[in-house]
């Protein structure tokens, strides 16, 4: 199925800092008992914003300055831990339109694209310095570009990663991607024949 | 030059180079249960999709399972949905459901094993990070999210790209008391959690070899904690040897053909890796994690580290760490009191990992403020249990006998931590707020492990309370 092409996300930004943020963090596991996935949005990070506000702090999710924003910016190891396809669509659903990080846990990155969230990657210190400007001016405007890899932030422009193949869907609306893998259904079934298991060796 | 297992495996299932570059991988056995599966069924249906493939595809429920009773409806009447959802499913598309009750119901990575579905040479596909458990069979398994539940439901393959292969060659003799957990909590604080990120591991080695099917899923099992999206070990007797006379094992004629299948799928000796990395286990200690992630963790008679020991890059994440589990650094880590001890998962629910535990246990009491509890991974390894006595030592040593299910690993169901509660966990997640209270603390260890920390009422060093030979 051909979807709308995703060549490019505008808009403000969130900074949220650390390393190796599990998908438990973003979104806690009783949140899942549920047969689908509405709602989930209000719930990002819920027991991390609620243990920052009882240090007497504000959690990005819940400061006013970042409120509209569609850019998640993140650092190393991004959705690691559990496989729940929950995370990117609590991050999606709360209005995370792509996110940008130093790296993601495969599986986090894997679900994000099948539910078209880009998620690209840039080094270490260009990240940090994107952080620290939305830190400071929150009203940003950054834009990233799938088509150009290219991030632009208040007219600066940087290089951005992102797999050729999650690129390419992105650009194709191929992001949903089951209509391809039943494409050729007769080599599917060749490939089921010359197994021997399940069959009876 | 050889081919490893992985490359095998994965050239067998391919169907072909998708248009995007990524590899079209069949997948020769798909594990369902109700957490990750009823948006992708919904999507089945939205776009008039069957499941071509039934007989490839088994579903059992696990996670939001109450353990202390099984009265219908649930309490939880969302988690009653989940349940009935999963079953109207499994008849909507003639998937086989292995259901509450059965004797066949438990941990989708204890039961596949457990009824002899998994098995060398294959490609295994499920919901659920800790897929990377059937790799102990020389199987290709990989954790998946829900809209690849859905492809595989529909086309039972996946657009994925190949992995690089790291070997990890375990070396030496494991003490009395030492246990698999412990060797890949040691793997994983040297490798570190992102460290296998874009890898499959390929265990081997003396002491790899030398463990058992179920110590090889634990190690297995917690690939992904150390970034390794899938980890296996290559096939041998000791596989075959498990696999003999389960229900969904060849017999026969047709048991000859499949070892000898199974054994031509094991890597070359002279395989080409990726990477390479030797641990020696000869002097390694019972390990226990201090922090927030199974990256984080000390031999039980080392101290919890302080934040100015760090790298410099890592200071802050220490910091955090520290802050939410209550240590200041620089203490020992044995010692550390306890709230609830948690004997199951699918890392270490198994009835090898209860019987290590009930060795420590008998003739013992369980320390008064600590409430403890054994969920066995599935309804046989209870049952199993249940036949050798080892509830009869638990309950009169004070732990609760549960019936099975995923239960205080991750706390879908009512077993939960409450406040800051700690607790000594043979699970594989520290996360903040992993068992259920959002300020939750967990210590990792090896069920053994637990089961001292539970005497004790504190983290303490099994190896004194193990008497006589194993």
């Amino acid at each position: 199925m051909t979807l709308p092409a995703i060549r490019r996300v505008s808009g403000t930004a969130l900074p949220l800092g650390g390393d190796d943020i599990d998908t438990d963090r973003i979104i806690p596991a009783r949140f899942l008992v549920s047969i689908t996935f509405e709602g989930l949005g209000a719930h990002a990070f819920e027991d991390d914003r609620k243990a920052v506000k009882a240090k007497g702090q504000t959690h990005p999710f819940d400061d006013a300055r970042f409120w509209g924003a569609r850019i998640l910016l993140v650092n190393r190891n991004f959705g690691c831990g559990s496989s729940r396809e929950h995370a990117p669509q609590a991050l999606y659903r709360g209005g995370i339109r792509a996110v940008v990080g130093e790296s993601f846990s495969e599986i986090f990155f894997g679900n994000a694209v099948a539910i078209g969230l880009p998620c690209v990657t840039a080094p270490h210190e260009a990240v940090a310095e994107l952080q620290s400007l939305v830190e400071s001016a929150p009203k940003s405007a950054l834009s990233v570009d799938l088509e150009a890899r290219t991030l632009i932030a208040e007219g600066k422009t940087l290089p951005v990663s992102i797999p050729e193949n999650a690129r390419e869907a992105f650009l194709s609306g191929n992001w949903d991607g089951t209509s391809m893998l039943l494409e050729r259904w007769g080599e599917v079934e060749a490939v089921a024949k010359r197994l021997p298991y399940v069959t009876g060796f | 030059m050889g081919r490893t297992l992985f490359s095998k495996v994965w050239d067998l299932h391919t169907v072909r180079k998708l248009p995007t570059g990524q590899t079209q991988l069949f997948v020769g056995l798909h594990l369902v249960h109700e957490v990750t599966s009823p948006q992708a069924f919904e999507m089945l249906r939205a776009r008039g999709w069957n499941v071509p493939f039934p007989a490839r595809t088994v579903a059992t429920v696990d996670h939001i399972v109450p353990t202390a009773s099984l009265e219908r409806p649930f309490a939880d009447a969302r988690a009653e949905e989940m349940l009935t959802s999963l079953q109207q499913n499994c008849r909507d598309f003639g998937v086989p459901l292995h259901d509450l009750g059965s004797l066949e119901q438990g941990i989708v990575h204890v039961i596949g094993p457990e009824l002899g579905l998994t098995q060398p040479g294959m490609t295994i596909a499920c919901g659920d990070s800790h897929t990377s458990t059937h790799g102990a069979f020389g199987a290709l398994a990989f954790g998946i999210g829900t809209s690849q539940v859905r492809d595989v439901l529909a086309s039972q393959s996946l657009a994925l790209d190949p992995l690089k292969v790291r070997r990890l060659d375990v070396t030496g003799t494991l003490a009395p008391g030492v246990y698999a957990k412990d060797v890949i909590l040691a793997i994983i604080r040297r490798l570190g959690v992102k460290g296998g990120v874009g890898y499959a591991y390929e265990y081997g080695g003396e002491a790899v070899s030398r463990m058992s099917m179920e110590e090889r899923m634990t190690l297995c099992n917690m690939s992904i904690e150390g970034g390794a999206r899938a980890g296996y070990v290559n096939p041998d007797a000791t596989t075959f040897a498990y696999l003999k006379g389960r229900p969904a094992a060849p017999s026969g004629a047709a048991w000859d053909r499949a070892v000898a299948w199974w054994a031509s799928m094991a890597s070359d000796e002279d395989a080409r890796y990726d990477d390479r990395v030797t641990l020696d286990t000869g002097a390694l200690e019972p390990h226990v994690t201090w922090g927030i992630n199974p990256g984080q963790s000390v031999g039980v008679s080392d101290r919890v580290p302080r934040a100015s020991d760090a790298a410099p890059d890592a200071r802050a994440q220490v910091a955090e760490a520290l802050d939410y589990m209550g240590f200041s650094g620089g203490e020992t880590i044995s010692g550390t009191k306890i709230d609830v001890a948690f004997i199951g998962s699918c890392t270490n629910g198994r009835l090898s990992d209860l019987r290590e535990a009930s060795r420590v246990v008998k003739g013992r009491k369980v320390a008064p403020h600590v409430k403890a509890l054994v969920v066995p991974g599935s309804n046989a390894v209870r049952a199993a249990a249940e036949k050798e006595g080892l509830d009869a030592i638990f309950r009169d040593a004070g732990f609760e006998w549960r019936g099975a299910g995923c239960s205080m690993c991750l706390a879908m169901n009512p077993d939960r931590l409450e406040g800051r509660q700690v607790c000594a966990s043979s699970s594989n997640r520290n996360f903040k707020g992993r068992q259920g209270s959002p300020t939750g603390r967990t210590l990792l260890m090896s069920p053994a492990m637990v089961a001292a920390a539970a005497l004790a009422g504190e983290v303490a060093d099994v190896r004194p309370m193990l008497g006589g030979a194993r």
